[in-house]
């Protein structure tokens, strides 16, 4: 099987990578990229936390395949933070103990940036209903939407 | 190591705040690694071909076709993974699960599995594996599975603790009993009577992070292991006795575990990838997909369950009875019997038995899920008591109030409690603002109270302090949820130092001495212990020195707040030293300061909660909508609170899941129907409102802060506390969980008579 040339912007870099026609988004971040922050929970895009930003919209990293990144920009949880300065979304989960086992964690910042990006003034069930594409099992989602509530108000403010 | 009352009116500086966990920077920029995000040069991939069948024998596996496939470097079946388990059935059965030797006894079960240079060759390889199978009947029905006629899983299964022994084999491998008093003289004397079953779903821990190592053996009978794991020293144990390696030439490294809640406690996949990488000589990755860990791994028992409790008419629960059968999967295992031991747990009785039986099936082998198997105990029980109360016409609250154990009552499986919360947290139940909140139409609330063990265990852990005055903490406790923030706050509370100069990290089996696993809510309770015992021990070290620089008496030298001090007038002009002074002159005084512990860390305080949910039902649709979920429980101490809401609160979310939608669906051929996160349906965000907490903290008198484990119990009230509301709110009792849409509406046509 040949591969396919493809050349994207991922957090900002020019990227040029080889991949199989089948191969998923996902599996050139992880497996060719070394970008394993993005997670693979389910393969079928029912679990969120392989989530992306694919040319300002949330998708499932699962379910795009390498091949289409041609020519787009790729927004990963490696590209979240500037240097040393955490994004509030990230800071907030820190404060707000929003994460127990941390494997939701990177698609649920990256889910919530894209909420917050099109709502930055989102009511509590805005933020439920706009996180349910992400599974997590361990918090019970309290302190994700109280981090993100949280987050939301920073960011106005800022 | 006992309670210091001391403690009790101490100013902690360090236990109870709430800061920052050490690994958390890496979890939100996506730089901690988790099982599948470790790679080794030159590592193949590994996948596993698993049975379709429920039942089945195998006659015969031709590997040779895929052997032949350019890319694969090994394929192996049960052959490639000899007996080598020496009588000791447990471990028999774990390597049984990992391969199926000679049947294959559930829809997912192993049966080869194959090493190539890429994922795709790795899949094209599985489907030239040709397995020749004998269909057998089956049976997944945890009721179907007792009777006479029930296809047998195991020929040799005759039922323990029935005298006398059974003549004939059959599905159940354990019959158990607890209990004092005399039941039927109870009942005798009862005003009011109960007695109803009740049915509950398999349910898997529904981990978000799929099993994941990276295996490499070399041909000197050395190897590595990383691996998602509760419990590396434990995986360490088994994947040594199953591939017939000396326990010390294995290290296993425990990656960032990505949620296990008992599911990640013994082996799947790991002797497999070992088993590959010894035969194809490259180091093996092996990742199961979540189709694989839905039919093959976790889940939790299904149960079928009778309870009889009488009372008097003053109240007075004066005799109470439960039959539990729990489906342990394939394999035998002590769920009925965890059952049986928690179902009365609560309550103070004079006469109580209950009777638990394993059941095997045609189902995945039962792992422990989060307080195993007290939570469909607890829905049985507690739907019970609530009717009892209703009939006897006392309200809820009250009655388990006036019928709760207590400090001295003898539980309804053995031993005598010690200072106990069920009562606090009735109590604060009692007084919660939630109970008096008002209720609309077709809405119900509901509460229920759990219990559980907890666990202590072995234990060992290092502190060392580094030249400059900070301090590193090796536990061999994996963090399942910020447990390395709570150590360290423990080891800062112990020395007198701030957090901040504390790093605690999970060391490799090859670091530190042996650890049980993290489970029984064991996490921070022990492991706090033997970080308390280390910090002492080094504190005595730090003394010595201390004495040695001033030239004094050590036991002239007292630590206080994270330095030393000379006790007495006589030393009044030599003031105090710093730990990082202490540190600073270590090389000329002796060398390295350090710490060790290892200990059994007996003395695990038992654990109650109390919760209250209120409920909207529709009528027209059977849908369920949690309006408000509260959550009581006692902590004994709370180390780092936030995480301890956070126990709370994923308990009972899971318990909200199980309750009113998740089971495992298996169709007539024995096959799992909803192997996955779309049909198998966890709670999502906007499915739960805000979980309200209360910790209370009655001290555990065998923790030096009164630390009792917090991890469990949060999953054991929710199934019963729901299926209150959800009774309450439609007027029909519910006795099968889950209550999804179908049931509720069968039950709402049928006034609840199935």
């Amino acid at each position: 099987m040949a591969g396919v040339a493809v050349s994207t912007t991922i957090n900002g870099d020019n990227v040029e990578y080889l991949c199989q026609p089948d191969e998923t988004l996902l599996e050139v971040l992880r497996d060719r990229l070394g970008l394993t922050g993005t997670k693979e929970g389910c393969g079928t895009g029912d679990c969120g936390a392989c989530s992306i930003i694919l040319d300002s919209r949330l998708v499932c990293s699962c379910l795009v395949l390498g091949a289409e990144a041609e020519g787009r920009r790729v927004e990963t949880i490696e590209g979240m933070a500037h240097g040393e300065r955490l994004h509030p979304l990230q800071q907030k989960f820190l404060e707000h103990a929003a994460l127990q086992c941390g494997i939701c964690t990177p698609g649920f910042l990256i889910a919530a940036k894209d909420l917050l990006a099109k709502n930055p003034d989102p009511t509590e069930e805005e933020i439920r209903f706009g996180l349910a594409g992400n599974l997590c099992r361990c918090t019970g989602y309290d302190k994700i939407v109280r981090a993100v509530q949280d987050a939301a108000s920073v960011m106005k403010a800022a | 190591m006992g309670f210091d009352p001391s403690y009790l009116h101490r100013n902690f500086t360090s236990i109870g705040t709430r800061p920052i966990r050490p690994d958390g920077i890496d979890k939100v920029t996506g730089r901690a690694r988790y099982g599948a995000d470790f790679n080794m040069a030159g590592q193949l991939v590994g996948r596993i071909l698993r049975s379709p069948h429920a039942h089945a024998t195998i006659r015969k596996i031709d590997t040779s076709k895929a052997e032949k496939l350019a890319g694969v470097k090994a394929v192996i079946t049960a052959a490639d993974l000899p007996d080598l388990t020496d009588g000791d059935s447990a471990m028999y059965d774990i390597l049984d699960n990992c391969m199926a030797r000679k049947k294959a006894l559930y829809d997912g079960h192993a049966v080869a599995a194959v090493a190539a240079v890429d994922a795709r060759t790795a899949k094209q390889a599985l489907k030239l594996v040709k397995v020749d199978y004998e269909v057998l009947p089956h049976v997944t029905d945890v009721d179907e599975a007792m009777k006479d006629a029930a296809p047998l899983l195991h020929a040799g299964v005759f039922t323990e603790g029935v005298e006398p022994r059974p003549g004939k084999p059959s599905n159940v491998p354990k019959r158990t009993q607890y209990g004092h008093g005399d039941v039927e003289s109870g009942f005798g004397q009862a005003d009011f009577i109960v007695e109803r079953s009740f049915k509950t779903e398999q349910t898997h821990q529904g981990y978000i992070e799929p099993h994941a190592c990276v295996a490499n053996l070399s041909p000197d009978g050395t190897a590595d292991l990383w691996v998602c794991t509760q419990g590396h020293f434990v995986y360490r144990q088994h994947c040594a006795q199953l591939l017939g390696l000396d326990v010390s030439k294995l290290r296993v490294t425990s990656s960032e575990i990505g949620g296990g809640f008992g599911g990640k406690t013994h082996v799947w996949a790991e002797p497999v990838a070992l088993a590959l990488s010894r035969k194809a000589g490259r180091p093996v990755k092996l990742v199961m997909t979540r189709d694989e860990v839905f039919r093959a791994s976790g889940p939790t028992s299904a149960t079928s369950i009778d309870v009889r409790i009488g009372a008097r008419k003053d109240g007075t629960i004066i005799a109470a009875e439960a039959t539990l059968r729990y489906s342990s999967g394939a394999y035998g295992g002590m769920w009925a019997e965890l059952g049986a031991m928690t179902a009365f747990a609560c309550y103070r009785l004079e006469n109580v038995r209950t009777v638990g039986y394993e059941v095997l099936v045609n189902r995945p082998k039962t792992a422990a899920y989060r307080a195993p198997s007290a939570p469909m105990a607890a829905f049985a029980v507690e739907s019970v008591v609530d009717e009892l109360a209703k009939q006897i016409g006392i309200d809820a609250v009250e009655f388990r109030i006036k019928n709760a154990a207590q400090e001295g009552t003898r539980s309804s499986y053995g031993p005598i409690y010690g200072p106990i919360g069920i009562g606090p947290t009735l109590e604060a139940v009692k007084n919660h603002p939630h109970m008096k909140a008002p209720l609309g139409e077709n809405q119900g609330r509901g509460m229920a109270c759990g219990f559980w063990f907890n666990f202590g265990g072995q234990t060992c852990t290092d502190l060392n302090i580094g030249m400059d005055g900070t301090v590193s903490l090796a536990v061999g406790t994996v963090d399942v949820g910020g447990s390395r923030a709570s150590l360290s706050l423990v080891a800062a509370e112990e020395l007198g130092i701030d957090y901040g100069q504390v790093k605690a990290v999970v060391a490799d089996t090859s670091s530190l001495g042996y650890n049980d696993m993290t489970d029984g809510s064991r996490g921070t309770f022990s492991s706090s212990m033997a970080t308390i015992s280390a910090a002492r021990n080094a504190i005595s070290v730090l003394r010595e020195r201390a004495a040695q620089m001033w030239d004094i008496p050590v036991d002239e030298v007292a630590w206080e707040k994270g330095h030393a001090i000379a006790k007495g007038e006589k030393h009044g002009n030599l003031g105090r030293l710093w730990l990082k002074e202490i540190a600073a002159a270590s090389a000329k005084t002796g060398g390295p300061i350090a710490g060790h512990s290892e200990l059994v860390a007996d003395g695990a305080g038992v654990s109650f909660a109390t919760h209250i949910c209120d409920i909207e039902v529709d009528p027209e649709t059977g849908a369920t909508k949690v309006l408000r979920y509260t959550v009581v429980q006692d902590a004994g101490k709370a180390v780092h609170p936030t995480y301890v809401e956070g126990q709370y609160q994923g308990g009972a979310a899971q318990g909200i899941g199980w309750a009113l939608n998740e089971e495992y669906i298996y169709g007539k051929d024995g096959r799992l129907q909803n192997p996955g996160f779309l049909d198998y349906r966890i709670p999502v965000c906007s499915d739960l409102p805000m979980i309200e907490t209360q910790i209370l903290e009655i001290p555990n008198p065998n923790h030096p802060y009164g630390v009792r484990g917090v991890g469990e119990t949060s999953i054991v009230p929710p199934l019963a506390a729901i299926a209150n509301a959800v009774s309450n709110a439609v007027g029909v009792r519910m006795t099968h969980i889950p209550m999804s849409p179908p049931r509720i509406l069968a039950a709402l046509e049928t006034g609840g008579k199935v």
